[in-house]
């Protein structure tokens, strides 16, 4: 059964774990700029909506890399960037409509959520089961997963 | 079954690939002009800065046409017979075929400028070219670009790593002005002078001349540049010249309908060869860009291999690295008559983002932007634009602050429970 994360924003309290975990993961250092699971905050209703990539099956980014640097995780389905082939030209970055593969200046290519392959430490960090990582039927992420991609009308073109 | 592809760029690649998935006993002959494997034009800036080298600008691995069984021919196509339904390669060989792709792609203008045929004038569009800027430029200490645009500024960068003194010269009244406004074209170019970059715009050149193996470039200003090697990026045109004869009509790129089929029964044409939909005036315009290119393939192979599926329309988008200052743009970035339009704009810290708005019934829809100096999130702006995502509420709130953009994205398309 394939997993999926689950993210509830109504049981974030936005204690940023899971960007540290993040980071610490994928850097070795506390540096939640540089995560690619991130916490929004709501000011005008007091609330917290953790995000990241749902590793969608249009996989927006996945064929818009002309140097066939991002390919998919058989094991766990997830879309992971190859850093020795990823040249930074970005062009995945304005096709993936859910904004959630971002260049990162630092290292001149891009970087998006792997899921950990497999474990990912941001469902482990989370204190509150705002992120959990369940069978993909299971969860109310594939909703979310659907209302996203069902405003986007040229992802029913895929046969 | 057998599919034929004229053009293995991006969009020739991703359309044999999709065949390959939908009609997996099908023949595919893929054919590229050029005697090397498929290549990312994309990749040229980074082979140039030695970021990369020749294989890494591959678009899939070299042993990809094998196992997927795509025949991968090296020669350029000189006539299509689409009553016989055969094309004639440039060394006589006759390919039949049941099901043609035009994916020819695109290929550079020759400026109308006096000099501009001069072996040292170089365009940069080929691997090819890339070598021979590369050699040339090793011993180089001026060099001239031609042409502020994407493309010029794409290659902008490489060359000014290379360590030469850069000038570059733009027709237009700002750097990249199909892509960017008077603030971010302005902002770009206060940004390239700052890193030593020379930059003319609304100038021409008048003439280029050679003497003694240096390059004099004149202008319309009265200055006179002498430079080792000029760089040529005025622009690109649809590769349609092979196909005069064939009865395939082309206007400004070949015309296709939204199932990417030509005129002429059995053949389609995709990428920046075709005149596809945009998905923001309906209208059927050559983008020539990349996302586009890999659309437009996918859908032309899912129609070839005898699936229905129409074209929505891409959006126009770019992204643009000038010297480590990001820029992009959407869809209608210039905005439309009666829709608002918010900006912020921030010189010291070359910032800038633009966000436009439909004009009634969509007043609160996003139909285009533009941004300078901004990495984070920023696909949720195709995403906005793509599904006219009804902002309500949060029009007023990035009105005020079109910073938030992020959250305006996701209270609007995902279900946050009690968030408004």
């Amino acid at each position: 059964m394939q997993k999926s994360l689950h993210l509830d924003p109504a049981k974030c309290t936005g204690c940023l774990q899971c960007e540290m975990a993040c980071s610490y993961e994928k850097l070795g250092e506390f540096n939640p700029s540089r995560s690619v699971i991130k916490v929004f905050t709501f000011h005008e209703e007091g609330r917290f909506a953790p995000y990241t990539c749902t590793q969608c099956d249009e996989a927006w980014c996945l064929r818009a890399c002309p140097v066939d640097a991002i390919t998919m995780d058989m094991s766990t389905g997830a879309k992971i960037v190859i850093d020795d082939k990823c040249v930074g030209c970005k062009v995945c970055t304005i096709s993936c409509p859910f904004g959630t593969i971002n260049y990162v200046q630092e290292t001149g290519k891009v970087a998006k959520c792997d899921l950990c392959g497999g474990d990912p430490e941001c469902a482990k960090a989370c204190p509150t089961e705002a992120i959990t990582y369940i069978d993909a039927n299971a969860t109310g992420y594939d909703r979310m997963k659907a209302f996203a991609e069902k405003s986007l009308p040229s992802a029913n073109t895929s046969a | 079954m057998r599919h034929v592809i004229i053009g293995a760029g991006p969009c020739g690649v991703v359309a044999a690939e999709t065949l390959r998935k939908q009609d997996p006993d099908s023949t595919i002959i893929l054919i590229g002009n050029e005697p090397i494997p498929p290549y990312s034009r994309m990749a040229i800036p980074y082979f140039l800065m030695k970021d990369i080298d020749e294989a890494g600008t591959h678009l899939r691995s070299d042993d990809f046409y094998d196992t997927h069984n795509i025949q991968y021919l090296g020669h350029a196509v000189e006539n299509v017979d689409t009553d016989l339904k055969v094309l004639t390669t440039d060394d006589g060989t006759e390919i039949p075929y049941d099901k043609l792709l035009i994916a020819a792609g695109s290929k550079p203008l020759l400026p109308p400028i006096e000099g501009a045929d001069l072996p040292n004038v170089h365009n940069c569009w080929t691997i090819e070219d890339a070598r021979q800027i590369a050699e040339r430029s090793h011993s180089c200490l001026e060099v001239v670009l031609m042409g502020a645009g994407f493309i010029g500024c794409i290659i902008l960068e490489s060359l000014a790593k290379m360590g030469v003194n850069l000038t570059v010269i733009e027709m237009g009244d700002r750097m990249v002005p199909r892509m960017l406004d008077d603030k971010a074209g302005g902002l770009l170019e206060k940004w390239c002078i700052e890193k030593g970059v020379n930059i003319r715009t609304s100038t021409r050149v008048n003439s280029i001349k050679e003497e003694d193996d240096v390059m004099i470039v004149e202008l319309d200003n009265g200055e006179t540049i002498q430079a080792c090697t000029v760089i040529s990026a005025t622009g690109v045109k649809p590769n349609t010249e092979f196909l005069k004869g064939s009865g395939i009509e082309v206007d400004h790129g070949i015309v296709v309908n939204t199932n990417m089929q030509t005129n002429v029964a059995n053949v389609y044409a995709a990428g920046d060869v075709a005149q596809g939909k945009d998905f923001s005036t309906g209208n059927y315009e050559v983008q020539a860009i990349q996302p586009t290119a890999t659309d437009h393939g996918r859908i032309a192979a899912l129609n070839m291999a005898g699936h229905l599926v129409e074209h929505n329309g891409s959006v126009n988008m770019n992204v643009l690295d000038t010297l480590g200052l990001i820029s992009h743009s959407f869809g209608l970035w210039m905005g439309v008559e009666g829709g608002d339009s918010v900006d912020i704009y921030n010189e010291e810290a070359y910032k800038y983002i633009n966000l436009r708005f439909g004009a009634d019934k969509e007043e609160d829809v996003l139909v285009g932007a533009s941004t300078l100096g901004m990495t984070q999130h920023i696909g949720v702006i195709r995403g906005l634009i793509e599904g006219k995502t009804h902002l309500g509420v949060w029009k007023s709130r990035l009105m005020k602050d079109p910073t938030r953009l992020m959250e305006a994205y996701l209270s609007c398309t995902q279900e946050l429970d009690n968030v408004v």
